[in-house]
């Protein structure tokens, strides 16, 4: 599905990813953890496009999309639930669902989608035609992936899902993350949370520093106790 | 009574037609963070597409109208791509030079491929007259003025509300990046800002052609330091603020001219400023703007 050869991301003078090559196959759920500042985000925005990688290669379902622009990636199929969620507080629960949606041309479909999550985030359908900055951070989470998942996307990308969430906000989260998978989509999520992250993860892809220093199942990462002890706290 | 109610009318008129201007300002400031100073020269292709397709023998005052609109829309996309896109990523100082440098050039082009001096352009005179209800005589124009910019101000409302590009626009206007991450296309949310920007400059250009029956070069320039103005008052990037500060503009300067002795009458835009000020250090972010901590991460 996403397979990335030798990427560089750099800001000014300095590296930020350093020859990082990764793959996430159909329907597989893949954990990219590491440290506060490891290059996570800045993967995941050279991946969307928000930032321009140095150099590397990214192919999306054997389509070369490294020189593609963000607003095509999100058409190919990919798209990315940000660090910090970026709901748009402005805009009510319930416009920022349709902008979600706004590249689809199919307003039965979108209509359905929309209801379809009001149902599963009963708290989302409440608060619908509120502005959704009002929602705790839990909640705007939840509204920051449903809307992530309105465009129907083959791939999503989730850049710290429990970023200042209370604990039991996040398992509900990450359970939420698990029935995606369930579903049959393809997801990389990146986490300082090993834990959770861990929990329904196919590979394991560990970076620090802008390189990548492991990967493998996530039963790997249990056996090198340094590793895990590391990643485990943040 | 007939002195009130025409300077009541007066106040409105003057705070429409800044509302107007204002509205485009801050449609393109709030998702760009650009102060577009080339806004008065958008009202002036529009005014001189009116006079030169009069003088090409045009009678019809609606073919007139339809064009002041469009072509101020149409010169806003081309300013756009032609002078803002290149700088978009710039910082906001290259993007204000950028305006300014838009606003010489075209000011120069009229008064080199045209004149200098003011043209006569009475196509649209007959909207200027003035109406008799009962014992109340007022101005067509200053009614029409308001009633437009009404309509005007609620189509905008309903299009910011209701389309998928109105709701990006205002969702770009606090996270321009993440818009993107919705598959919507930069250049169509900024084109789209930037042609909504120049069709209520060209609204605005249509009152202006009427009431002074002339255009001349710097026709829309000091008009777009009122809008800026309205806008600081309003509390910049904010459109509910940039109309409202548009209509408080109007009624301080018509407010003023009726209080003021006429001896005094020269002192109007100084006491406007005065007020403005005073506004100003009471709440700095203007009426509603939104007070920006610096420093801190908006989640």
């Amino acid at each position: 599905m996403l397979s990335v050869d030798n990427l560089v991301v750099r800001y000014g003078a300095v590296s930020a990813v350093r020859d990082l090559s990764l793959k996430v196959g159909r329907g597989e759920l893949v954990a990219l953890l590491g440290p506060n500042g490891a290059g996570k985000s800045s993967t995941i925005n050279a991946l969307t496009g928000l930032v321009t990688p140095a150099s590397g290669r990214i192919v999306l379902d054997g389509q070369d999309i490294s020189r593609v622009r963000t607003e095509d990636r999100i058409r190919a199929g990919l798209t990315s639930t940000p660090e910090g969620r970026h709901i748009f507080a402005n805009l009510t629960v319930g416009e920022n669902l349709r902008l979600g949606a706004a590249i689809r041309r199919d307003p039965k479909g979108v209509h359905q989608d929309i209801e379809r999550f009001l149902a599963l985030f009963p708290v989302l359908s409440e608060r619908y035609g509120q502005a959704a900055g009002t929602l705790s951070g839990g909640e705007q989470q939840m509204l920051a992936i449903a809307r992530s998942l309105m465009s129907r996307p083959k791939l999503l990308l989730l850049d710290e899902p429990s970023l200042g969430l209370a604990p039991k906000i996040v398992v509900q989260i990450f359970d939420f993350i698990g029935e995606l998978k369930a579903e049959g989509l393809t997801l990389l999520v990146v986490e300082q949370n090993a834990r959770q992250a861990l929990r329904f993860a196919d590979r394991v892809y560990v970076v620090s520093a802008g390189t990548l220093r492991h990967s493998g199942p996530p039963s790997s990462l249990a056996d090198e106790h340094g590793l895990f002890n590391l990643y485990i706290g943040g | 009574m007939d002195y009130a109610l025409q300077q009541l009318l007066n106040a409105l008129a003057f705070g429409a037609e800044y509302s107007l201007v204002a509205l485009g300002l801050a449609v393109v400031f709030s998702i760009m963070g650009l102060v577009n100073f080339a806004h008065g020269e958008i009202i002036g292709v529009s005014a001189y597409s009116v006079f030169l397709a009069a003088a090409l023998g045009m009678t019809s005052p609606i073919v007139a109208v339809l064009l002041a609109v469009a072509a101020a829309a149409l010169a806003a996309i081309a300013f756009e791509r032609v002078a803002f896109r290149p700088v978009r990523y710039a910082p906001t100082t290259t993007g204000l030079l950028t305006a300014f440098g838009v606003s010489i050039v075209v000011q120069n082009l009229f008064m080199l491929l045209i004149s200098p001096k003011p043209q006569s352009v009475s196509i649209l005179n007959g909207l200027n007259q003035m109406w008799f209800f009962g014992p109340f005589a007022v101005s067509s124009l200053q009614v029409m003025e308001l009633i437009v910019s009404g309509l005007t101000i609620l189509a905008l409302v309903l299009f910011l509300n209701r389309s998928t590009l109105g709701l990006a626009i205002r969702a770009a206007s606090r996270d321009f990046a993440t818009v993107r991450l919705m598959g919507i296309k930069a250049n169509r949310v900024i084109a789209t800002a930037f042609a909504i920007s120049g069709a209520l400059a060209g609204i605005a250009a249509v009152f202006i052609i009427a009431r002074r029956g002339s255009v001349s070069p710097d026709l829309g320039f000091s008009l777009v330091l009122k809008a800026f103005v309205a806008c600081v008052i309003g509390g910049f990037g904010s459109l509910a603020g940039a109309a409202a500060g548009g209509m408080l503009l109007g009624f301080i300067e018509v407010g003023l001219l009726v209080a003021l002795p006429q001896e005094y009458g020269g002192f109007k835009d100084a006491l406007t400023y005065v007020i403005i000020v005073a506004l100003l250090v009471y709440r700095p972010e203007g009426l509603l703007g939104q007070r920006v901590e610096l420093g801190d991460k908006e989640i």
